[in-house]
């Protein structure tokens, strides 16, 4: 009747990989982490409107040794920063950054002694999110994003291979300063 | 229109401290005639009709600076202003070439002179009620001026009486201003001697009337008493004023930092705290943070 009918003899390989990646991009444990106007779009994400229900994570935790996605929505100013970065540690792995707006993602408008000019300057970001603030539809569109990321990732040493390569690419990349072309 | 609404202001050339120069008072008459609004001024002062609030007029007759170009900028009417600085251009920023056209703009910053009796409506409750007090607590040399500006009495008390000002307006019967809803600072670069200001919002919920008391302080020695034992809503208020512009309440029970972090140097929101920011980098370009950009002056 259903899918596993159709599947040879009910049995379907994949590797292990595979299986982790989906049961942790169908499983976001969000913190609930509010800052500025962004988390407005976020909380509307939450609500039945935009239903994240749909993608498995409606339930924003207010404790972050029970969540494993951190939606930085908002600037981030200097004091806030080692708050942020606490907050991140107490998060149980794996885990992931969503830097959720300008704001977040690079200083956007205050480009001043107060905001941190870029969440990244505190935690590894998985996924930037632009718009001032991003639309929920945004923000469905990033965490969809951030699902085929983690759905990609890989176990063990694979990973630890992994992310010495990303290390190493990021190393040779020719900085934005160094750029030419358009002004973007 | 309730009653017991103040008459805005003193527009009246009689009434002002010191008549204008006769050059003034043309040029205040020409602006005067040409205003839609004309014929609503007798009935302001018949003080049983408020002004709206935008309509807010001023009259220049300091004509120590750029009086000319101070008259166009400035709607004229009562009584005379303080013009404390000239801004030209904008931004602040000097030295460069003006590709917006944007140089050429001129701003005074005024401040309003202190007004003369009668203030309007229960302005002059207030004060009379107020200098009564005062006088009978021994503390008569406590108001340095009174400023009625924009439907709204600002008392100048001098420095060391603050705390007991507030008790006395607190306690008193007629007055009653139980409530202080901020404390909040101004910093006045130019006001050699008193730089820093500090000004305490005050409501009377029995009388549902609201003045404001502003000290001046000078940077040199920032000190002023604390209000917090009369008024412990203003606790984190004065933090935030300290953390901000450097003004120290004494006898504040913790005066410490509220926004900015513990360690962090200077009071960011003085005016000559620099705004900081990083340069933005693109792919072929990098802008400079807003205060260190081309100028546009």
């Amino acid at each position: 009747m259903g899918l596993e009918e159709k599947l040879p003899s009910g049995v379907l390989l994949s590797t292990v990989e595979g299986l982790a990646g989906y049961f942790r991009k169908a499983s976001f444990w969000p913190a609930t982490f509010g800052l500025a106007c962004c988390a407005i779009e976020m909380m509307t994400f939450g609500a039945p409107r935009y239903d994240s229900a749909r993608f498995g994570m409606e339930v924003f935790r207010p404790s972050p040794r029970q969540a494993d996605l951190m939606i930085v929505a908002g600037r981030v100013s200097n004091k806030m920063a080692p708050v942020l970065r606490q907050i991140y540690d107490q998060m149980t792995g794996p885990k992931y950054v969503l830097a959720m707006g300008v704001c977040a993602s690079s200083g956007g408008m205050f480009n001043n002694y107060a905001i941190v000019q870029g969440v990244d300057h505190v935690v590894p970001v998985d996924m930037y999110l632009p718009g001032c603030p991003p639309r929920p539809e945004m923000l469905i569109d990033a965490i969809l994003k951030l699902h085929a990321q983690v759905q990609a990732e890989k176990l063990g040493s694979n990973r630890a291979a992994e992310i010495a390569t990303d290390e190493r690419s990021a190393l040779e990349a020719t900085p934005t300063s160094q750029m030419r072309g358009l002004l973007r | 229109m309730s009653e017991d609404k103040p008459t805005q202001r003193v527009d009246e050339p009689a009434q002002s401290p010191e008549p204008a120069p006769s050059g003034d008072a043309t040029a205040s008459g020409a602006a005067r005639s040409s205003r839609p609004d004309e014929h609503d001024r007798s009935d302001n002062h018949a003080g049983d009709k408020a002004k709206s609030p935008g309509e807010t007029t001023q009259d220049v007759s300091n004509e120590s600076v750029t009086a000319a170009r101070v008259d166009q900028l400035m709607p004229s009417d009562a009584t005379e202003l303080e013009v404390v600085d000239v801004r030209q251009g904008m931004f602040g920023i000097h030295g460069s070439g003006d590709t917006s056209g944007y140089g050429g703009l001129t701003r005074p910053v005024v401040l309003r002179s202190p007004s003369t009796r009668p203030y309007g409506g229960w302005f002059d409750e207030v004060a009379d009620r107020f200098e009564t007090v005062l006088h009978e607590h021994g503390t008569g040399e406590a108001i340095e001026k009174v400023v009625v500006d924009r439907g709204e009495i600002t008392f100048f008390i001098r420095r060391p009486h603050i705390r007991t000002v507030a008790q006395l307006l607190r306690d008193d019967a007629a007055l009653r201003f139980e409530v202080c809803s901020g404390v909040s600072g101004v910093h006045y670069p130019h006001e050699t001697g008193r730089e820093l200001h500090a000004l305490y919002h005050l409501l009377s919920m029995t009388h549902n009337r609201r003045i404001r008391l502003e000290v001046a302080v000078p940077d040199a020695d920032p000190h002023l008493p604390s209000v917090v034992g009369v008024y412990p809503t203003a606790d984190w208020h004065e933090r935030e004023t300290y953390d901000f512009f450097g003004l120290v309440f004494d006898d504040h029970p913790a005066l410490t930092r509220i926004e900015m972090p513990d360690d962090w140097p200077g009071h960011p929101q003085r005016k000559d705290y620099p705004l900081g920011g990083i340069p933005v980098e693109y792919k072929g370009a990098t802008i400079a943070p807003p205060d260190q950009r081309r100028s546009y002056t």
